[in-house]
């Protein structure tokens, strides 16, 4: 089970919770499990955030697979000078 | 990819003088504007006068009628694009900010915002041509200060912005675009454990990213209506796929040609004139050049944000931080993505705390729409950040260095910003400034020492690399990233050590949209790491078909076949190795020309830190402030040429004490920029500083092959807080506004009784 931190700009879809577990291969089942337990999540998620698997942070990362006790952030999109 | 020991390399490492060296110093390098084709027009842009106005009418037919002048354009020649984040990471946007950016429609919305071009046969008729449009304006109250712009009786910009991330969603508009919260552990709980709280304010101005060349673009749509774009960027593919959006065309209808560039430091990472001049170019059926004076960058170019921050810091006696808490309010031009997130999470991820409330707020005003800017967000925050944590220090009365790796963020702890940090070396930056000989000198009269940190992401994204090996053994590398810092050096000795070959026999080229594959821009630091790993790529097949070669030759498994410092051997050392050269001139014999290709969408970028130490000496009668010394520790993972990562600490530092020191924008009463030049918009020079030193510190990305951590950003980061915190060493002032020109510094001296 992936363990998955939500910040504070997320916790506005979740309801409050910080937290979950989830079930999931890749980052976009992720996603979809996500939506379905917070619905709305899911297309937030998907609008350019970059997502941080066990500390590293990628962008475009839907098909990233998510190992079996991850910790996943969702994170603001991270560019540069 | 591991690295599992700290080899030495035969290139990697090596300082060879760059391949495009020699173009660059006799003047052969062509930039934006070096291109002239036969028939080609000259562009030139109508901008606003106002800060902010409704437009009510735009009326070009006298422009059209003069004598030269062979097109014009206004917003309605260029679609209106939906609204929406588009892209991801470094090149994240929203089209219709970008194409009201562009050339304005029904508002402008900054003094020097675009809202007509003309193209006609000579610069004289392209600007008397603008002189004859007539543009009926209702101008509206404009607001710069970023406080300002957020009071309730504020002029509004956007009629539609309503503030995202705020709870519940308000249902008036204004010019706070979002609002971004850090929101960890139990504040309260960490200041109750706090023996010492320090809370401050702070302020910073917009600044330029300063680089000498002016935007330039040639653009040329020929008969079957495909563009040819030459000009200077960041990233040619994002200057075909945005072109191309803001005109309505699918992106393989423009090919970019990438110019050498004279700078960018993240202001080039989107474009402003190579749409219209592509625009004008289809109009007229002739070339458009356009070249931006430096008027222009400075008015209507992204600088990056001014910021309006507090800071609430508490620690614990024996100097233990137990909780961050602040406002950061960013100025985002006027259209909204300033870096503010970026800034609540750089600010304190040096360390390790466990008690988190920072938010941020994105505001816009009647400026440039900003851009990036090296570690876009970090600098002013960290200017606020390391300044409160210095003076937290001298309260306790510990050393600010010892301070610093009280608190330091390792490996396996958890970020501010949220998640666990990999392999890190800010630690090891820390000890090398305190080890340097600089942190011992003696200070005299007047003169005092500060240190800071600071914190890069770094980034990986997409990158494509072809290298071809050429019939004499010599090689080739095509990459999509423009040559900024030294990149063709450093993707030259990154093959070097991969093909076993001399690095001035392989030749680095930054090849066109149409000839490699798609690569993001050059920015986030990430080139030498992203494009690095396909560079690396390509080279490893291309071994793998030279070994296969080698194979079919000596009719032998390819088991059996090594490579060894470019060449072919045979593992029984019973045959004469085959070189490069061998195995390329009887390379249509063993299956055709030799080369490969490779492309990532990089993982593994490594974070950067660096810890610097400024010695300043003040005059009270003046309050000129000079830098004595400079010293900067940066961990580069590993340094594939450290020329140019030293070139790239030592930049950041230069363009940071500017900031510290001299660089803001004046405005007038009417929101004009009153200095728009580099005489009065005052950047450092060589006579201004000392020579910065350097300490490369290697602590290897276990991301990276060679440990690569991107270099180009960090280093700007730490400047401005080592600065104050030298200057507070020697007046005993805390200074909390930027710029501290020397105005500044004696109204401090004075009203603290000097």
């Amino acid at each position: 089970m992936a363990r998955v931190i939500f910040g504070s700009a997320l916790r506005r879809y979740t309801g409050g919770v910080d937290e979950v577990e989830i079930e999931a291969t890749t980052v976009r089942s992720l996603i979809n499990a996500l939506d379905r337990r917070f619905p709305g999540l899911g297309e937030h998620l998907k609008s350019g955030m970059a997502v941080a698997i066990d500390g590293e942070i990628m962008t475009d990362a839907l098909y990233e697979p998510v190992p079996e006790d991850a910790e996943v952030h969702f994170l603001p999109p991270i560019g540069g000078g | 990819m591991t690295v599992t020991a700290t080899p030495s390399y035969k290139w990697v490492g090596t300082r060879p003088v760059r391949h495009d060296g020699l173009d660059k110093v006799t003047g052969r390098a062509r930039y934006g504007a070096d291109l002239n084709l036969p028939g080609m027009l000259t562009g030139a842009v109508l901008r606003s006068p106002h800060a902010h106005a409704r437009i009510l009418a735009i009326d070009t037919s006298a422009a059209e009628a003069m004598e030269g002048v062979r097109a014009v354009v206004t917003g309605a020649d260029f679609p209106m694009l939906e609204s929406g984040g588009e892209g991801s990471g470094e090149e994240y946007y929203d089209p219709l900010d970008l194409c009201r950016n562009v050339m304005a429609r029904d508002k402008v919305l900054y003094e020097g915002h675009a809202l007509a071009a003309v193209a006609a046969t000579s610069r004289r008729e392209a600007l008397a041509a603008l002189s004859a449009i007539k543009v009926d304006y209702e101008v509206l109250p404009h607001v710069l200060d970023v406080s300002l712009a957020m009071a309730p009786d504020a002029p509004i910009l956007h009629e539609d912005m309503i503030t995202e991330g705020v709870d519940p969603v308000p249902d008036e508009p204004s010019n706070v675009a979002s609002r971004y919260v850090i929101d960890r552990g139990d504040i309260e709980k960490g200041f109750a454990e706090a023996d010492v709280i320090v809370e401050r304010e702070f302020v910073t101005q917009p600044v330029h990213q300063g680089y000498i060349e002016p935007h330039a673009v040639v653009a040329d749509v020929g008969e079957d209506g495909k563009a040819m774009v030459f000009c200077s960027s960041q990233g040619h593919f994002m200057v075909r796929a945005h072109t191309a959006e803001l005109l309505g065309w699918e992106p393989s209808r423009v090919k970019v040609i990438p110019a050498e560039i004279g700078g960018g430091f993240g202001g080039k990472t989107t474009v402003y004139i190579e749409p219209v001049a592509t625009r004008l170019s289809q109009k007229a059926g002739r070339p458009v050049k356009i070249v931006m004076t430096r008027d222009e960058v400075f008015r209507a170019t992204g600088p990056t944000s001014g910021s309006k921050i507090r800071l609430k810091v508490g620690a614990t006696k024996d100097g233990r931080l137990t909780a961050v808490e602040g406002s950061m309010a960013y100025q985002a031009g006027a259209f909204k993505g300033s870096p503010v997130s970026l800034g609540c999470m750089c600010a304190f991820a040096p360390y390790t705390v466990d008690n988190v409330f920072l938010e941020g707020l994105d505001v816009v005003v009647n400026m440039p729409k900003v851009a990036a800017y090296r570690a876009p967000g970090a600098p002013m925050a960290s200017f606020a950040s390391e300044t409160v944590l210095d003076e937290i220090a001298e309260q306790l009365g510990i050393d600010p260095l010892e301070f610093r790796l009280r608190n330091a963020a390792e490996e396996g702890m958890r970020s501010v910003y949220g998640p666990i940090h990999k392999r890190i070396g800010f630690r090891e930056t820390v000890e090398a400034v305190r080890d340097h000989p600089q942190y011992s000198i003696e200070l005299g009269p007047n003169q005092g020492r500060g240190v800071a940190s600071g914190f890069w992401f770094n980034f990986g994204g997409s990158s494509s690399a072809t290298v071809h090996i050429n019939e004499d053994g010599t090689a080739s590398v095509l990459t999509g990233s423009p040559d900024i810092g030294g990149s063709r050096a450093s993707m030259a000795l990154m093959a070097a050590e991969e093909l076993g070959i001399d690095v001035y026999d392989i030749s680095p080229i930054v090849s066109d949209t149409e000839s490699v594959g798609y690569t993001d821009v050059t920015g986030g630091s990430r080139v030498t790491h992203a494009t690095g790993l396909a560079v690396i790529d390509a080279c490893r097949k291309v071994v793998a078909d030279l070994r296969a070669r080698a194979a079919k030759v000596w009719d032998v498994g390819v088991d059996e076949v090594e490579w060894v410092d470019g060449r072919a051997q045979h593992v029984s050392g019973d045959r004469a190795p085959m070189t490069t050269r061998d195995l390329a001139a009887d390379a249509a014999g063993t299956g055709g020309p030799i080369t490969a290709s490779a492309a990532v969408n990089a993982r593994g970028a490594g974070a950067a830190f660096s810890t610097q130490v400024c010695d300043v000496e003040v005059d009270p009668e003046t309050g000129a402030v000079k830098i004595l010394r400079y010293m900067t520790a940066q961990d580069a993972g590993r340094a594939i040429h450290p020329s140019y990562v030293e070139g790239q600490m030592q930049g950041g530092v230069a363009q940071g004490i500017g900031w510290a020191l001299n660089e803001e924008y004046i405005f007038d009463g009417d929101g004009t920029m009153e200095n728009p030049g580099f005489l009065d918009y005052r950047m450092p020079v060589a006579s201004d500083l000392p020579m910065i030193d350097t300490v490369i510190v290697e602590v290897p990305n276990p991301g990276h092959p060679y440990g690569v951590r991107g270099v180009g950003e960090v280093g700007i980061v730490p400047p401005m807080a080592a600065v104050a915190n030298a200057i507070h060493d020697a007046t005993g002032l805390r200074l909390s506004e930027l710029p501290m020109s020397p105005v500044k510094v004696l109204e401090a001296i004075g009203a603290n009784g000097g």
